[in-house]
């Protein structure tokens, strides 16, 4: 996917794009808001991320200025100030979702490709049932089967396991867990969404050979058939 | 010349210049509206002296004829202090009457008018002043009656002497009442330019001299103090969070370069390597959570978080975070007890409150019970009600609880207990939870369990929803 960064700290711009590239994606490079607005306006990203300070313009009015123009490709705000209003004037100016610095990679990436996906299924609605190998959700009758067997969920457990379906084959953090599932937007200090996943893992994954639910390393976890696992 | 040009530049100088001025103005009107009424009244009083004179003596002649007329204006002339008399032939020649030297033609016509004269006993003597006044008798004969105006003229001199003395008077006392008020001020100026100079130079804790007479500096110098001992108690907040931050943030971040320094000298093996940078990145995600938790604090406190508050049910997010810390209880063994009481309307931001219940829970899972052998027997309970006009949100533990002299202690920032040294945590949980509290409007008291902690969160009740 092609990816935006506008963002006026050289280094930290470099560091981004190179990661953007390793990880497979496309980068550009902007280094004050008036740049970025032109490319954003003129390239079709797939998703921008922003520096909320920027020289010339700042983040939040070029947002503004891009969705006056209806420019509606996702945002991602990354802001010195990780404040819950903070991030209310992001989102409110027209950002899609907002990470406060600093920030691991394994983070970033993850939010953006989360972003980038949501885009490339804005078209179509979304589909009332999510399905992963032999595991099937049901958005409108709240059931959950795995090879046509009924998995009985708790309300919360049934959250988790859509927004991991949701966005099946992408690395989900545990942040972007608290934050869909529980709409909680701070730091859990202990590991209380390990806990929660674990006990939909013992649910899903019990009793069959191959795991669903893996956890990725240092990012977190993801949905998908086959391939490795680090737990 | 610099200490004059400073001195007339000055406000009060300027001041006092102006209403030196004005009361002068003021003075002279008032003097010349007193002289000139004084003149009038004199030359009133004159005229009605001369009036009836003249009538008296008309009188006399239409009664005695021209004989009776100047017998009687011979023997008044000779009076002391008498007034001026002349009696002339219809060609102006003197026939009776005190006064000599007239100048000519003088007397000839009928009317009142000021002229020079001499009296006749007195004919050395420079001329005078009068104002006299000429009846025509029937006969054809002048009679001039005058009066000396003498007195008039003392008294313009009288006058005249008090404009020029009160001109010196104002003048003199005007300046230096005013160069004496200025120089006041000025050095009370000068005073505190030269107080803050030294305090902008680093100071901070000099303070103006207030004289204590209430006017407008003392009242400046008061606010200027009260303005300093505010940015010296932010200095020292600053001062003390830095401080703190130098100091907690040092350790990790000395361990992380160790633990590097150690891998590069000792790793033998790629998967030695990556296991020891895998160990750094969670090591600098802990410095990272620190971080935004100091900022945090530093956020809530400096009082800037009060934009996007809003009322909520504090139940809900009580509940939602007690759930969401359920699952860690269950894994610990430690039973989790959820009392919530519906509709507890708060105005706040849920998601604070949601941070502040976790941070307290997760200090009563990880130092109330968690890891004991008989971690079941201690079980952790959160509860929510209403009371006293208040939303009390309760965490109790049955763990070693906190000595009662180390509860205020622990809620300062990075103190952790030396019986918790060897736990995770950043000692920041519960200075956030305090931080959150304030910003409510509330207050985190810690309490004895006996045994354990409770943590009661009291936030004061908003209007319930819906009903404002």
């Amino acid at each position: 996917m092609r990816i935006l960064i506008i963002e006026d700290d050289k280094e930290a711009a470099a560091y981004l794009v190179k990661a953007f590239r390793e990880a497979g994606h496309m980068a550009d490079h902007a280094a004050d808001g008036l740049d970025g607005y032109a490319m954003a306006e003129g390239g079709d990203y797939d998703v921008l991320v922003v520096d909320r300070m920027l020289p010339k313009l700042d983040g939040l009015s070029l947002i503004r200025s891009l969705r006056e123009q209806k420019i509606e490709s996702p945002v991602l705000i990354l802001s010195a100030l990780g404040q819950v209003d903070d991030r209310v004037k992001g989102l409110r100016a027209g950002g899609d979702d907002y990470l406060p610095k600093p920030y691991a990679f394994s983070e970033l990436l993850a939010r953006v490709e989360v972003l980038a996906r949501r885009r490339a299924s804005v078209s179509h609605a979304e589909p009332t049932t999510y399905r992963v190998g032999d595991l099937e959700l049901d958005r409108l009758s709240h059931r959950v089967t795995r090879s046509d067997h009924e998995i009985i969920l708790q309300p919360r457990e049934f959250r988790l396991l859509e927004y991991l379906m949701k966005n099946a084959n992408q690395v989900v953090t545990r942040t972007m867990l608290l934050e869909h599932v529980w709409d909680y937007h701070f730091d859990p200090q202990t590991n209380v969404i390990d806990v929660h996943v674990s006990r939909l893992r013992a649910k899903i994954d019990k009793g069959f050979d191959k795991p669903l639910i893996h956890t990725i390393r240092g990012a977190g976890y993801m949905v998908r058939v086959g391939g490795e696992t680090d737990a | 010349m610099t200490a004059l040009g400073k001195l007339i530049r000055t406000t009060a100088f300027k001041l006092s210049f102006a209403y030196l001025v004005v009361f002068a103005l003021f003075a002279f009107a008032a003097l010349g509206y007193v002289a000139w009424n004084a003149q009038r009244l004199l030359t009133d009083q004159f005229n009605a002296t001369i009036e009836a004179e003249i009538g008296g003596l008309a009188e006399q002649y239409r009664l005695g004829g021209l004989r009776r007329l100047v017998n009687i204006v011979e023997r008044r002339s000779r009076a002391p202090g008498a007034l001026l008399y002349l009696v002339t032939t219809p060609l102006g020649e003197r026939v009776a009457g005190n006064v000599g030297a007239l100048p000519p033609g003088a007397a000839d016509h009928p009317g009142q008018f000021e002229t020079a004269y001499t009296r006749t006993d007195e004919a050395d003597a420079p001329p005078s002043h009068a104002l006299v006044r000429v009846y025509r008798l029937p006969s054809g004969f002048h009679l001039l009656v005058g009066r000396d105006m003498e007195e008039s003229a003392r008294l313009r001199d009288v006058i005249r002497r008090a404009f020029g003395y009160s001109l010196l008077f104002i003048g003199v006392l005007g300046c230096a009442g005013g160069w004496f008020i200025t120089r006041r001020v000025l050095k009370r100026i000068d005073d505190m330019t030269e107080t803050t100079r030294t305090i902008m130079a680093g100071d901070l804790n000099g303070r103006l001299k207030v004289a204590g007479t209430g006017d407008e500096l003392d009242r400046l110098a008061q606010n200027l103090n009260q303005m300093l001992d505010r940015i010296g108690e932010l200095m020292h907040g600053m001062r003390e969070v830095s401080d703190n931050i130098a100091h907690d943030l040092k350790t990790p971040l000395t361990r992380l370069r160790n633990k590097a320094d150690e891998a590069l000298r000792l790793a033998r093996t790629p998967e030695e390597l990556k296991a020891a940078l895998e160990a750094n990145i969670e090591e600098s995600d802990n410095l990272i959570r620190i971080f935004n938790a100091l900022l945090m604090i530093a956020r809530l406190e400096a009082g800037n978080a009060r934009e996007g508050l809003s009322d909520f049910d504090a139940s809900e997010a009580v509940r939602d975070v007690a759930e969401l810390y359920e699952a860690l209880a269950e894994e610990a063994g430690v039973p989790l007890k959820v009392q919530v009481d519906d509709d507890l309307p708060v105005h706040g931001s849920r998601e604070l409150l949601g941070q502040a219940v976790a941070n307290l829970l997760d200090n009563a899972l990880k130092y109330g019970a968690s890891g004991e052998p008989e971690a079941a027997a201690r079980p952790v309970s959160v509860t929510a009600k209403r009371a006293e006009g208040e939303v009390r949100i309760e965490v109790s533990d049955r763990g070693p609880g906190i000595p009662e002299a180390e509860r205020g202690h622990v809620l300062e920032r990075f103190v952790r207990l030396e019986s918790a040294r060897s736990r995770p945590g950043f000692g920041l949980g519960l200075s956030l939870a305090a931080a959150v509290a304030r910003v409510h409007g509330g207050t985190l008291r810690l309490e004895d369990n006996a045994p354990g902690l409770r943590a009661v969160l009291a936030l004061p009740l908003a209007p319930a929803i819906g009903e404002a």
